[in-house]
């Protein structure tokens, strides 16, 4: 049976959509402040790296939009999530906190994610189920088919009572990741067994330099969810609210038993690749010029403002707060000691 | 006690780890009503439900990483790869994700995993049915491998791989399902991962080996008893993490080294084994480390002469010993 | 007996002239009608020869003077023979001479910030360059920034147009690099010593004791180019002469101003601003053929083929010609070339030309038939400028001369709309 797609928003035909009644003003604002919070952390990162004081930064400038929909529209501590490494947004609307994010790039110790054992932005978070990732793309998401499928498994077998509340698993992958093999057994399992799962694609249109038209012979990612029986959604992901109404149909649809949705979040990378990837080789300004007139983050403030939840006075304060945030969370981690050499030992084995 | 085939040992033990977990299941291709191409899980279907023990894609990738995936969510998934000539594309999620999810996440993450596979040749199964695996494997610190040699040990060590918090490969040598027979204890019973045993003790050289090998040298040992030499025979069971201790106690003793397996020559596990020996117990050497393995050709032959020409024997192996005795 | 060299009357109107250059000095002997010197007026550049033989006793005026026409500049006599008194020795401060521009006193202040060491040339440099230190990585003791720090963040910083964040600005290229190098200005030496490239299997067509060059991909590029090019348009060339005194003039008059704006002077953005002229009056050159019609571009965009020497050409594009002076294309033109040869080029500048223009003449070559650069209609080819001796007015002068050919894509021009098109850049520059 063929599943309809949906488009929720969408940015070149500026379709916007309407504020669903569950986002008031103080989570909309809320939202709000979590993508500056999490603009201005990246952005100092970036400062950072030219300064010479950390060896690495990977960038999720840009992407926030979809991934702080994403985020409000899943139940923190109780969901699954297997994030990918431009996932700063989302896990910083979960919970994890900017100190926490500089402990990473510096490698410092006492780093939660991995004890500074992984590079930073490979994300891990037992409390708050945010599952440990890797630099090989696309592996997260056969393993997150096989959280949800096991949370499907403990109420089928009894582990668990039936009537329980069902946790769903949300992956997040870039458009290159759906080229590897991993996102279509994962998908293959998805549609079988009706996992609640979501896989989000956050379609940026570059994976490192290769363009999207390279990657797939598909223009939307969705398309590609009736090959294996599961939704296909494409959202607006420069649209905060777009992004959020998306993912919350799709969380919904996992919960009650509607099985998977394979949510491509339309966004663009304004920034190069990583911190020492040089853009100029692959694409031109303009372009990145005419995609930085459509950032998330500057269509927020515009709506928000325009519906009088943000005054011009409210948004400087909220500029004072993150960058008081993000100072506080790098000098917290500069002052933090390298690990000791025994980190480096173990864990091995449980 | 009752006697039973190495296939049915390693049945035994899966049925009675699901009876007493129902964290337990089953997952591969063709395991569900068919039983196994090995019918290494019949009857398991129906006692237990296609819930638990499931049917997969054929995509082995995804039996491993739903796998992981479910180890994560706290359950003790068995993960069969109908052949290991076929878990090469699984190999990235084993050798970067399971083995290295409790190290990188600083051990917040573990995947209480077992993969189990049929390996070795003999059985007409030219360069993919006849693949041994286990040196690639041992190179991976966080995982841990397991080979029986015998259904004793089978059903013992694949229980304790299904309890074990950690990623267990459990190889199986599947020339040896039916043929290798043996007393099973009733009663619940487990064979710790790690030691090795001393199957067959001796004076003049020590031979290690294991799975069908590990047969194979219990019958060179007999075979060159009666012109007097002394073999004793060590049967590793982990290839990793490796039991030193027992190897190096051994050589102490006899003096001479003999290291057998039917992966072939370079690189397989007897060059670790060797290494290990020639590190630590030079001293106590009276002759050179040897090791008797498969010849360096891609993988075992199909025909009848080929893979005889290919295979260790006890021929091959009281030849090796003779000649190492004499040194 | 003496005869005198006067400054020729060069043009109905000219009254004056530069001596240029003098082919002999004094003492040389000198045939009848030998050239002696090199004269130059803003309309041509002419030699001028010995009305009789002898010796050259004496060069009255000196290179680079400029005197009224009749003025004596030599005297010529037999060996040995005196200089007659009176023969008008024009002196120095009579004759136009160009001044060296003066160098602007750069004031040595403290400069910098509060707090880290900075040394006096670091302050200076910042001072001259508007910097402030505290944003530069340090190298020296105690992350003092250094001479060599500043001087290196002065370099990449003149390379971008205005301050622009980390993030956009571009990276090394190398995802990663040895962690040694992590903030370091200055890559690690390498270990490894380059291999020779391997040799490939040599195709059937080999004779013995051939060799196989592999293609280089910038190679390859150009042989389809090339390729496609002529299966597309029908190329026809059609060639000109221009007469190049007056932009000789014009250079000479200019080149030490421009240099002092920062833009080495060269024939090329004359080439350019020729072609933009031509173009403006001729917009239908600067288009592309479709089969739906002719596409006409709305700005100039010319592509300047840049050698590369055995690697091939480039041709790195100035982008809206038509707004430039001569002194903005000149500068476009240096910066292209430079950077084409440090391999610096970026895909904005290579891509999006509407014609091109060529010197084939810089190694010699007088005319010859280019390769329209797709998908441009037409192409200029500028040959070597030499100078020849042609016909002015039933006299012979000498001027320096130069063919420029365009190849045009005959599905859009025809042999009279081309003409007419070069004619504009003939006229164009010969009036400059």
């Amino acid at each position: 049976m063929l599943q309809a797609r949906e488009r929720i928003g969408d940015m070149l035909t500026k379709t916007t959509v309407d504020i669903p009644s569950e986002l008031t003003p103080e989570r909309l604002l809320e939202m709000y402040y979590k993508m500056l919070l999490s603009r201005r952390l990246d952005e100092r990162m970036w400062v950072l790296h030219r300064q010479g004081k950390i060896a690495f930064h990977i960038s999720g400038l840009g992407q926030e939009g979809a991934q702080v929909g994403a985020a409000f529209a899943l139940k923190p501590g109780f969901d699954f999530i297997h994030p990918y490494y431009r996932d700063m947004a989302l896990v910083l609307s979960l919970g994890v906190t900017p100190r926490e994010l500089m402990l990473a790039v510096y490698g410092k110790k006492g780093e939660p994610s991995s004890g500074a054992r992984q590079m930073p932005a490979h994300y891990g978070y037992r409390k708050l189920n945010i599952v440990s990732g890797s630099s090989p793309v696309a592996t997260q998401a056969p393993q997150a088919a096989g959280i949800a499928f096991g949370e499907l498994y403990k109420r089928k077998v009894g582990l668990v009572a039936a009537e329980a509340e069902l946790p769903v698993t949300l992956t997040c992958l870039g458009e290159g990741s759906t080229s590897q093999g991993d996102f279509h057994e994962a998908l293959t399992w998805a549609g079988v067994y009706k996992l609640p799962l979501i896989v989000m694609v956050e379609n940026n249109l570059y994976a490192i330099s290769v363009p999207i038209n390279k990657q797939s012979a598909v223009t939307d990612v969705s398309e590609r969810a009736c090959a294996y029986g599961v939704t296909g959604v494409s959202a607006d992901g420069n649209d905060f609210i777009a992004s959020y109404i998306a993912a919350k149909a799709a969380v919904d649809r996992a919960r009650s038993g509607g099985g998977t949705t394979l949510l491509e979040a339309k966004t663009y990378r304004p920034v190069p690749h990583s911190s020492d990837d040089d853009d100029r080789s692959y694409r031109t300004r303009e372009e990145v010029e005419e995609w930085k007139k459509k950032d998330p983050i500057l269509r927020a403030k515009e709506l928000l403002m325009e519906e009088g939840l943000l005054s011009e006075k409210l948004s400087q304060e909220y500029d004072e707060r993150v960058a008081a945030e993000v100072d506080d969370a790098n000098r917290f981690a500069e002052e933090q000691p390298d690990p000791e050499v025994e980190w480096g030992m173990g864990p091995v084995y449980a | 006690m009752a006697e039973m085939t190495l296939i049915d040992a390693i049945r035994q033990a899966m049925d009675e780890e699901l009876a007493r977990d129902k964290r337990v299941f089953i997952v591969g291709e063709d395991v569900g009503p068919r039983g196994g191409v090995f019918r290494a899980t019949m009857g398991l279907h129906a006692k237990y439900g296609g819930d638990r023990i499931v049917d997969s894609p054929l995509a082995e990738l995804s039996i491993i990483a739903i796998g992981i995936g479910a180890a994560l969510d706290g359950l003790h998934p068995i993960c069969e790869i109908q052949f290991a000539d076929f878990i090469h594309p699984a190999f990235n999620q084993i050798v970067n994700e399971a083995a290295k999810l409790y190290y990188r996440s600083g051990g917040t993450w573990n995947v209480p995993m077992t993969i189990r596979a049929p390996y070795g040749g003999g059985i007409s199964g030219g360069l993919y049915h006849s693949q041994s695996l286990e040196a690639l494997f041992a190179h991976v610190p966080g995982l841990k491998i397991v080979i029986p040699s015998n259904p004793h040990d089978a059903k013992g060590l694949l229980k304790s791989a299904i309890r074990e918090p950690n990623p267990v490969l459990f190889f199986e040598p599947k020339k040896g399902y039916r043929l290798i027979k043996g007393d099973v204890p009733d009663g619940e019973y487990t064979v710790p991962i790690g030691p090795a045993q001393v199957t067959r003790e001796g004076t003049d050289l020590s031979v290690f080996a294991y799975g069908m090998m590990h047969w194979y040298c219990l019958q060179a040992a007999d075979e060159v008893a009666q012109e007097g030499i002394s073999v004793e025979v060590v049967d590793l069971r982990t290839i990793l993490p490796v039991d030193t201790k027992t190897i190096l106690e051994s050589v102490k003793k006899t003096s001479k080294a003999l290291i057998v397996h039917e992966d072939t020559l370079t690189m397989g596990y007897g060059a670790e084994v060797a290494a290990v020996i020639a590190g630590e117990a030079f001293e106590y050497l009276d002759g050179p480390v040897v090791r008797l393995g498969g010849p360096d050709v891609p993988a075992v032959p199909f025909s009848h002469s080929l893979q005889d020409w290919f295979m260790p024997n006890p021929k091959k192996i009281a030849d090796a010993i003779r000649k190492l005795a004499r040194y | 007996m003496a005869t005198q060299v006067v400054m020729p009357q060069l043009g109905e109107s000219v009254v004056e002239g530069k001596v240029s250059r003098w082919l002999k000095k004094e003492g040389d002997a000198v045939k009848q009608y030998e050239p002696i010197l090199e004269v130059e007026t803003d309309k041509v550049t002419t030699e001028v020869t010995a009305a009789a033989g002898g010796s050259l006793l004496k060069i009255l005026v000196a290179e680079g003077l400029v005197v009224k026409a009749g003025t004596p500049l030599a005297v010529i006599g037999e060996a040995g023979e005196a200089v007659p008194a009176g023969a008008g020795l024009v002196p120095a401060q009579t004759g136009h001479a160009v001044a060296a521009p003066q160098m602007e006193a750069v004031g040595v202040g403290p400069g910098g910030t509060s707090g880290a060491r900075i040394s006096p040339v670091v302050a200076k440099i910042a001072a001259e360059h508007d910097i402030d230190v505290s944003q530069i990585r340090g190298t020296g003791e105690g992350g003092r920034v250094t001479k060599k720090d500043i001087l290196a963040y002065v370099e990449t910083k003149s390379h971008r147009k205005e301050e622009l964040p980390p993030w956009e600005q571009p990276g090394t290229g190398d995802l990663f690099k040895p962690t040694e190098e992590v903030g370091a200005p200055v890559p690690v030496a390498p270990i490894a010593p380059a291999s020779r490239p391997t040799l490939h299997a040599l195709p059937s067509t080999a004779l013995p004791g051939d060799e196989l060059m592999p293609l280089s991909s910038i190679r390859r590029s150009i042989a389809e180019h090339m390729v496609k090019s002529k299966t597309v348009s029908p190329h026809v060339t059609t060639i000109f002469e221009v007469d190049m005194s007056r932009v000789f003039a014009h250079r000479e008059a200019n080149k030490a101003a421009f240099e002092r704006d920062g833009a080495r002077l060269t024939f090329t953005p004359y080439f350019v601003a020729a072609s933009v002229a031509a173009l403006k009056a001729y917009p239908q050159v600067n288009s592309s053929f479709t089969d739906e019609g002719l596409l006409i571009h709305k700005h100039i965009n010319v592509g300047v083929a840049v050698s590369l020497g055995d690697e091939g050409l480039i041709v790195p594009i100035v982008k809206g010609a038509e707004g430039l002076s001569l002194l903005g294309l000149a500068r476009a033109v240096n910066d292209l070339a430079e950077r084409a040869r440090k391999k610096e080029l970026k895909p904005d500048d290579v891509v999006g030309s509407t014609f091109t223009i060529t010197n084939h003449g810089i190694s010699g070559s007088l005319f010859a038939t280019p390769i329209i650069n797709q998908p441009n209609v037409g192409i200029l080819g500028v040959g070597a400028i030499q100078k020849r001796a042609v016909v002015i007015n039933d006299a012979i002068a000498i001027r320096p001369m130069v063919y420029i050919g365009l190849t045009f894509d005959h599905r859009v021009l025809d042999g009279a709309s081309g003409d007419w098109f070069v004619a504009k850049i003939k006229e164009t520059l010969e009036n400059w």
